[in-house]
């Protein structure tokens, strides 16, 4: 470039920056879109991709003509896997970023951390992930799945003669909140469908334990007690590579003792060497070799955007439950503002009832009218060798959340808000 | 033995009567496979009778049908079964080609439940295999599924095996179902003859007899029910065995990989006072040239991709080695004899060490797979398996040991890092260059952490913030062990392996954690030199 170009490119650039600036000044036109996942910390493994999948669905609605007329404008923030900065970075984007709604979490200690700041302020949270239950919020969205979306259909699978007819039931999962209260509901499921205690093992393991020795030898000892024998997962993290690892090796066949996870998809296996895990099972209410059209075009979509956003190992990128459900998530909220014709927090919730959107999980999802849960199908699927899932069984239609399971005592009376 | 339901048994009976009468053509009969049309459980059976008819005669052509189904090309068109083959397809019976297309045929799913009845009638059809292995692992597999549409196929097989050790599985295999038997003597000959076996489900089967309904036992003969008591004692005793040895095992492994992760640490904290709080990511930088080197082996080498754990030894040793240099001469040389700047240093430099494998390598945990000779294990009676991975890592941890042991002891270096803890001017004095010294005892202190790394990425994640995870550990074994002192650290790393293991067994392993803590705690305060102490004029220095 000789120097006359560069004078040029340089009042150019200047003159270009000076008409930009009073555009940018105009931030009425745009429409801000809060994105609060993890991106660095330990939780950075799973968040990551929620928060790209997010700002692929903003530009894929920016490039529609955005919302009213609208733009989006997304104000990405990093909680960094640290729960108390959750509810900081929620205050900040509610109050001081003023955005319209907001889309994060992953962990349920997270949510429960952000939850207070947002009936503060009257904002607008909608979560992508399957949660316990035990909870219902005015001001947040659950695209994931309630425990009768996933755990209790799989349960029930195992039972059948298709799942291998298990008889006794290993409730094995990390020591926090989820896991503790899914297997509490699974356990009072399993007794109502005549399980008997001594038939029922329960065991928590540290966060990021690396040592199944014990435990599997425990499974192996309680299987060949009896009846036939699934485990039930809700091991979290990185934990899961280790736990298949040693069950691989330990001998214990997915023919012998299934393994149905609860949180192990795609993105968790991308770390795994997938070949002992064969056959083991996961339910979800999505999985990518899902063959319809809106999951081709999702998958290719997510592909193209890594691809061009330079996202590390963008040839391998695979898209997940959480995400379709953060996708469907900022559909759903599109439509509701639209119908609103508002951006108000009290509108979008009075509109967003009812909500449909043709998911990537080949089914119409429906906004419940006064749950706060979409309608969703349960798949359950057994790990291929690459990595991915095959479906052996799904719901013929969408179901119901039920937040508050009723197999919690005290819970009849409060499925609505 | 569960109820059938008189349809079920029905359908069986015709299934086993048309495997019966009509063998030994070349194509299998209509009937024999179309169950595969129906329901579920009509699969499942049909499966089965393949298994079980193949035996016999045609095993040829019944493996035809099962691999198809394993294959996921078998599948119902308008009621009738078939194989797709590519772009046509062929009646699965008689391999007639027909004109349906293969969009039109609806595939029968292969899930966890059809793999089993799959592996069932594959060993079934194995048991007349020439191979002995192959025999083997057929009986040993018809045993676990055993049941008694097989024992046609267990008798078959008894009647013309010679082999001692197959015959004594298939014998056990076709006792568990004359347990059941109307006959007596068959059940009693049953009894006796179970009491060799070592699998806890054995002894289910044989307590069930000794159950009791109102005043009547379940098992009408006296003599039956004292046969089986004393095999269900004899399994006990085998059963116990084998778990006592399997914990000590786990705890063994447990021990050897604390003391890899521990031995890097025991030399450079242990020796040379170096408080190194980026211990663990040195072993994360040894488990990440495993990664890369079994990346070359797969791109370059993909013959040998087995090897390639092997290869990496001198890899992780080196490449761990070389970042522990750059630490010492660069940050720690200049903070020498001040324990906190040290350890704020270090603890600096493994959150840069950690962001520089998140930046280069990404997030994400990273795959290694175990090599085939690393994976499974050795079964010592049911229940209890010793996996191959984890034997691999304790030989390598006292390969590692030795490896250090003659090089403190036997070699020149070994003498001056010695005569340098013990007494750094005294040894400067008299000619020992301790400068030298401390850079080359850091890196191989930090080699050995990332051999370290090499081993754990056998049986752990790989990611970039793995290390995290064992350096408190590590602390905990130095500390118990004693500073200074590596016979020390190998005691303390195998102590707490085995009692963390015990305890886990006994309590579950989140008070398993906590007791060990409160134990090193109590340990530490009534002996804080740890189990071996320094011993000589300089201790207290």
């Amino acid at each position: 470039m000789n120097r006359r170009n560069f004078v040029k490119a340089l009042t150019l650039s200047a003159s270009i920056a000076a008409i930009g600036l009073p555009v940018g000044a105009h931030a009425a036109e745009t429409i801000k879109v809060g994105i609060l996942h993890s991106l660095s910390g330990t939780m950075a493994i799973s968040e990551t991709a929620l928060k790209n999948v997010a700002l692929m669905t903003i530009e894929e609605i920016n490039a529609a003509g955005g919302v009213m007329g609208k733009k989006l404008e997304p104000v990405v923030v990093d909680p960094a896997s640290n729960w108390p900065l959750f509810a900081e970075k929620a205050r900040q984007l509610v109050a001081q970023d003023k955005v319209a709604a907001v889309f994060g979490c992953w962990t349920s200690v997270s949510r429960k951390s952000v939850n207070p700041v947002f009936k503060e302020l009257n904002g607008l949270l909608f979560y992508p992930v399957q949660y316990e239950g035990e909870e219902l919020e005015k001001n947040v969205f659950y695209t994931g799945a309630a425990p009768n979306q996933q755990a209790i259909p799989a349960v029930e699978y195992l039972m059948s003669a298709e799942g291998g007819g298990a008889k006794r039931f290993v409730l094995l999962g990390t020591d926090y909140v989820y896991p503790r209260t899914t297997n509490k509901i699974l356990r009072a499921f399993l007794k109502s469908k005549g399980v008997a205690e001594a038939d029922i093992m329960e065991d928590y393991t540290p966060f990021g334990h690396a040592d199944y020795q014990t435990i599997i030898a425990k499974i192996k000892k309680f299987a060949a007690e009896g009846k036939k024998t699934a485990v039930i997962s809700t091991i979290n993290g990185d934990s899961n590579v280790p736990f298949y690892k040693e069950l691989g090796n330990a001998g214990l066949k997915a023919t012998d003792v299934p393994v149905v996870a609860f949180s192990v998809g795609e993105e968790e296996l991308r770390g795994v060497d997938t070949k002992p895990l064969v056959g083991h099972l996961a339910a979800w209410n999505y999985f990518m070799t899902l063959k319809n059209p809106e999951n081709d075009a999702f998958a290719k979509k997510y592909k193209d955007w890594a691809k061009k956003n330079g996202v590390p190992n963008a040839d391998t990128v695979v898209t997940n439950d959480p995400m379709e459900a953060t996708y469907v998530g900022l559909y759903m909220w599109k439509q509701a503002v639209e119908k609103a014709k508002s951006t108000d927090t009290d509108k979008v919730i009075a509109a967003i009832g009812g909500q449909t959107f043709k998911a990537p999980s080949g089914f119409t999802l429906t906004m419940d009218k006064t749950n706060h849960h979409l309608h969703k199908p349960v798949y359950i699927g057994e790990v291929r060798g690459d990595g991915q899932f095959d479906v052996v069984w799904k719901t013929k239609e969408p179901i119901r959340a039920q937040p508050w399971s009723p197999f919690i005592a005290g819970n009849e009376g409060k499925q609505k808000l | 033995m569960h109820r059938l339901p008189a349809l079920q048994i029905l359908l069986r009976g015709v299934l086993l009567l048309t495997l019966l009468v009509g063998p030994a053509r070349a194509a299998l009969d209509e009937g024999m496979v179309a169950g595969f049309a129906g329901d579920f459980q009509s699969r499942l059976d049909t499966i089965e009778a393949l298994g079980v008819a193949g035996g016999a005669e045609g095993g040829n052509e019944a493996r035809r049908v099962l691999d198809a189904l394993e294959a996921g090309a078998l599948g119902v068109a308008g009621g009738r079964v078939v194989i797709v083959h590519g772009d046509t397809v062929a009646a699965a019976a008689t391999g007639e080609a027909l004109d349906i297309a293969p969009a039109a045929v609806e595939p029968v799913t292969v899930n966890n439940r059809v793999r089993r009845a799959l592996a069932t009638a594959r060993a079934a059809l194995a048991l007349s295999s020439a191979d002995r292995g192959e025999r083997l692992a057929a009986a040993r597999t018809l045993a676990d599924n055993t049941g008694e549409t097989l024992l046609p196929v267990f008798e078959r097989a008894l009647a013309s095996e010679a082999d001692d050790e197959i015959r004594g599985v298939l014998g056990r295999a076709a006792a568990r179902v004359y347990l059941a038997s109307g006959d007596a003597a068959r059940r009693l000959k049953a009894a006796e003859m179970l009491g060799e076996s070592s699998d806890p489900a054995v002894k289910n089967l044989l307590a069930a007899l000794l159950a009791k309904n109102g005043n009547d036992w379940s098992e009408p003969s006296a003599e039956v029910r004292a046969a089986a008591e004393a095999s269900i004692r004899a399994i006990d005793r085998r059963v116990a065995t084998a778990e006592a040895v399997g914990t000590l095992f786990s705890g063994l492994s447990l021990g050897s990989i604390l003391l890899l992760a521990a031995l890097g640490l025991a030399i450079t904290y242990g020796v040379m006072g170096v408080i190194n709080m980026a211990h663990g990511e040195l072993l994360m930088v040894g488990a990440y040239a495993t990664f890369v080197v079994q990346g070359v082996f797969r791109n370059h080498f993909p013959a040998y991709v087995d090897w390639y754990v092997v290869a990496a030894i001198p890899v992780a040793f080196l490449s761990a080695a070389l970042v522990g240099v750059a630490m010492e001469r660069l940050v720690l040389r200049h903070l020498y004899g001040r324990p906190l700047e040290s350890l704020l240093a270090t603890w600096g430099l493994s959150l840069v060490l950690i962001q520089a494998a998140r930046v280069s390598f990404g997030p994400q945990n990273l795959e290694l797979a175990n090599p085939t000779w690393m994976s499974g294990g050795i079964e010592m009676a049911a229940g209890v398996v010793l996996p191959w991975n984890r034997i691999v890592i304790v030989g390598f941890a006292v390969f590692v040991l030795l490896l250090i042991w003659l090089m403190m002891q036997k070699t020149r270096l070994g003498m001056f890092v010695r005569a340098v803890t013990q007494n750094r001017p005294m040894a400067g004095c008299v000619g020992v260059p301790t400068a030298r010294v401390d850079t080359l005892a850091f890196a191989i202190g930090s080699g050995v952490a990332g051999l370290g790394g090499l081993a754990l990425s056998q049986i752990a994640n790989v990611g970039p913030a793995m290390g995290t995870g064992y350096i408190v550990d590590a602390f905990m074994v130095v500390v118990l062990g004693g500073v200074g002192q590596l016979a020390g650290a190998v005691w303390a790393a195998l102590g707490l392996g085995i009692v963390g293991k015990f305890l886990e067994g006994w309590a579950g392993a989140v008070i398993a954690k906590i007791l060990v803590l409160v134990f090193i705690i109590i340990f530490i305060q009534k002996r804080p030199q740890g189990i071996f102490a320094l011993k000589g004029r300089f201790a207290d220095n």
